[in-house]
């Protein structure tokens, strides 16, 4: 009895102390009973967020947006994957987004984001990401949250060291991975040494528009380009490009490609090559490659090729490419606030090395160099370095910055974030990750202005960290609060497949354009309806275009007659509601190519290829009002040879 | 012991009903401000949005008509009839039945007017399907206004029998 009353009263005790700290957590004034890492993340029910955070789904293609600090996913943005949630890749309007030169591409990789810049600060208009399989780099609006434009890169093959922006978005920059023959053509894989090259992609951003367009490449030796960053500040200008396989292996790279002591990390003067371009100094290469832009006015995506591309090479052009020294393998490629810092990431190394952009440009102009790769010059490892962080961790894989003059740089193999002062390269801070962390992401934390609160690791391996979910278990990040002088870890989050890397910005930078609906009066759609008076349905031979509409809560028109076996038919669906958070879906029986979520005044298009004779329903899927269940319609399908007349009413008018 | 037991329990109980009974007067709260109770005379006369004050709209404007029936058609015709009730009501003598002011307001912000307006609310019991906003300018819902004053006038000359608001009497 004595046993249980004391269990009772522990009980009680831990229940009351549990209940006045939850009871708490809304107030300021948590006393020494208050969770401080609960309270840091909680955001009250219908509260906002400070921070997104834009998180890329990896194998998933795709890029999924979150909250920060509480980590609710909001929203999953269809980039280089189909996406049956939104039609995307599905309906015929952004079907072309898909294509490449390969033909349809319904699934790539998607790795690294970068937010737009303006003097080296994030604005807020646009993200950017690559396809890391089928190179291409995607521009997402920020005003709608819909990808918008995809180019894709020729010359390029894993398309890796991509997309990064320089400070004014002149341009974002798409680096090969693989080395690949340059044009392509069938030659022995054991002749890559000396024959295989790498290209460098700088395109450029029209600034009014966001449209992208290859301004050139840069031909370069056949390594492997890993990450790249841009100058920034005193070295914008300049592009930085971490390499491995300078060895130049074509098999078993894991032993074969990590024999040299050192790689290189890549300076490109890319102001230098925009005076080439003007002197008229490339070569204008054939090239087959899609650019697919999706516009908001016809809600529908165009494909276009294009079939040629402009040659820098690096190897012929003084003063376009240095090389510098770099231990071991370099993997990440992260330059600081004020861009003097250079940080290389030797994945093999103990070490970091730390490049300085001011002791480059002297050892350049004291061509203090130490040989030449392929024509291009190897500056002195010593006559650049700044300094180096000795011991960290192990297995350096990437670093971001606050701004209080710090780096944080995440250890793949002792599973931790690093805390190190600049010019001092003293550790001042670790904690460890669960498990194995890649990328790390400080909002702003590449570029001139890092807003230095929060850290977020994102993790290769979570083993036990969630329920399990049988052999393929959940992808994961991890939220740390970074304002003081130690990390702290706040949260362990799930994301949408593996997270490369993300981008994050203060929430204010982006509410404030955020498109609330689309104006029915600026459709341009070629088949757009916009009154229930120009609804119709229209013969084409076999083809039936049905122009339709939707507003809470029916279609018009919704009974239709006249449609035959073997017909193929159009759904152009309108939706012409003009409030904010007003979708209509569409769904028919036997719907072999997509269903629609239509967003108010847009225009979507599915096909339907009826196989019998019958009447067959079609509703709307999206919960639009409480006459959802009432939105419905029936088309009724005739034998090929039948003579039903083609017809079509709502409410019998 | 067991008093050591009874003062943790009920000290407990006051804990607990502390914190729900501060949920509930702000729940109580909540519901009082969605009564639609506090509206002015003004607003339960000409409803709750951006017109505050009577207008003098005139005599009924031709080319305002015209556009408005355009608009009428293009933004309201899904879901209005003149002289039939559809998914919202018969609009052929919602000028008889309401203010040019409420009208222009029921146009301008459904949202609201359905939320606290008594006499919107009553509307949307009735219907179901809020109205919805098909975000208008001041001037379209002037033009609409001219039409609906015009299509009234019309129906009064040829004694269009007007369709009820309500199915059944309201009390």
């Amino acid at each position: 009895m004595k046993q249980i009353s004391k269990l009772i009263i522990l009980t009680l005790m831990v229940s009351v102390g549990l209940f006045l700290s939850s009871c708490g957590q809304g107030g300021s004034n948590g006393g020494a009973l208050k969770s401080s890492a609960a309270e840091k993340v909680f955001v009250a029910p219908g509260k906002w967020d400070s921070h997104y955070a834009f998180i890329s789904g990896g194998f998933s293609g795709q890029l999924s947006v979150y909250g920060l600090p509480s980590g609710r996913l909001f929203k999953v943005i269809p980039v280089f994957s189909v996406d049956a949630e939104k039609a995307w890749g599905f309906n015929e309007e952004t079907k072309p987004m898909l294509m490449t030169s390969h033909g349809f591409i319904p699934w790539d990789d998607s790795h690294h984001p970068d937010i737009s810049q303006t003097n080296g600060e994030l604005d807020g208009r646009w993200v950017f990401i690559n396809a890391n399989n089928t190179p291409r780099i995607a521009r997402i609006s920020l005003e709608t949250f819909e990808t918008e434009e995809i180019i894709e890169i020729p010359n390029s093959a894993g398309n890796h060291s991509s997309s990064f922006v320089t400070e004014n978005t002149e341009y974002v920059v798409a680096g090969t991975r693989f080395s690949i023959p340059i044009p392509q053509r069938d030659m022995p894989i054991s002749e890559y040494k000396g024959n295989f090259k790498a290209a460098l992609s700088f395109i450029k951003v029209d600034q009014k528009t966001g449209h992208m367009e290859i301004d050139f490449q840069v031909l370069m030796p056949g390594f492997d380009y890993d990450l790249s960053h841009p100058g920034r500040g005193k070295s914008h200008g300049w592009f930085f490009f971490s390499t491995y396989n300078t060895e130049e292996a074509n098999t078993l790279l894991e032993v074969n490609a990590s024999q040299n002591d050192k790689d290189f990390i890549a300076a490109i003067n890319w102001k230098k090559a925009q005076e080439y371009i003007k002197a008229g100094k490339f070569k204008t290469m054939p090239a087959k490659y899609t650019h697919n832009l999706y516009s908001d006015d016809t809600h529908s995506a165009v494909s276009e090729t294009k079939k040629s591309v402009r040659v820098l090479d690096a190897s012929k052009l003084p003063g376009l490419v240095y090389l510098m020294p770099t231990p071991k393998s370099p993997h990440g490629c992260d330059v600081d606030p004020t861009g003097e810092y250079i940080v290389g990431s030797g994945k093999l190394s103990a070490s970091l090395t730390v490049h300085s952009f001011t002791k480059m440009l002297k050892a350049i102009e004291e061509k203090n160099f130490d040989g030449d790769a392929y024509g291009i010059p190897i500056l002195k490892f010593e006559a650049t370095l700044a300094g180096t962080v000795q011991q960290p961790g192990l297995g350096p894989l990437h670093t971001e910055f606050d701004n209080k003059g710090y780096a944080y740089t995440t250890f793949f193999i002792s599973s931790e974030v690093v805390k190190w002062k600049l010019g001092t390269w003293e550790v001042v801070d670790r904690k460890p990750t669960y498990y194995s962390v890649g990328h790390l992401m400080i909002p702003g934390g590449n570029s001139r202005k890092p807003f230095g609160k929060y850290l977020v690791a994102m993790n290769k391996i979570t083993k036990d960290r969630y329920l399990p979910t049988g052999p393929e278990v959940c992808q994961s990040a991890q939220l740390y609060d970074i304002s003081g002088d130690k990390m702290e870890l706040l949260l362990d989050f799930p994301t949408v497949g593996e997270p490369h890397y993300a981008a994050g910005i203060p929430a204010e930078l982006v509410t404030k354009r955020s498109k609330k609906f689309f104006k029915l009066e600026d459709n341009e759609h070629p088949h757009a309806v916009k009154s229930e008076a120009e609804t119709k349905v229209v013969r084409k031979g076999r083809e039936v275009h049905i122009y339709m509409t939707t507003i809470r809560s029916h279609f018009a028109p919704d009974n239709i007659e006249g449609i035959k076996v073997g017909d193929k038919v159009y759904f152009h669906v309108t939706n012409l509601e003009q409030d904010y958070d007003v979708p209509h879906g569409i769904a028919i029986i036997g719907a072999n190519t997509s269903e629609l979520l239509i967003m108010p005044g847009q225009t979507e298009t599915f096909v339907w290829e009826p196989k019998q004779p019958g009447v067959w329903p079609f509703y709307c899927t999206d919960f639009c009002s409480a006459l959802h269940q009432e939105m419905q319609g029936y088309v009724r399908v005739s034998p090929r040879n039948s003579n039903v007349k083609l017809s079509w009413s709502l409410d019998g008018e | 012991m067991k008093y050591l037991l009874y003062i943790l329990i009920a000290s407990a109980l006051v804990l607990l009903s502390a914190c729900s009974s501060s949920d509930e007067s702000s729940q109580a709260k909540q519901e009082k401000a969605g009564e639609g109770g506090g509206l002015t005379a003004f607003q339960l006369e000409n409803g709750i949005g951006p017109i505050t004050e009577k207008l003098n709209v005139g005599e009924i404007d031709p080319a305002k008509v015209k556009k408005g029936e355009a608009t009428f058609v293009a933004k309201c015709a899904p879901c209005h009839k003149l002289d039939k009730r559809l998914v919202g009501p018969a609009l052929r003598y919602v000028t008889k039945r309401r203010s040019h002011e409420y009208i222009l307001n029921m146009i301008l912000n459904p949202t609201g007017m359905v939320k606290e307006h008594p006499e919107a609310k009553k509307v949307l019991a009735e219907y179901l399907s809020p109205m919805t906003d098909m975000n208008l300018t001041k001037e379209q819902a002037l033009e609409l206004l001219d039409y609906l004053r015009s299509v009234r006038k019309e129906g009064e000359e040829k004694k269009i029998p007007e369709v009820p608001l309500f199915r059944s009497a309201q009390p």
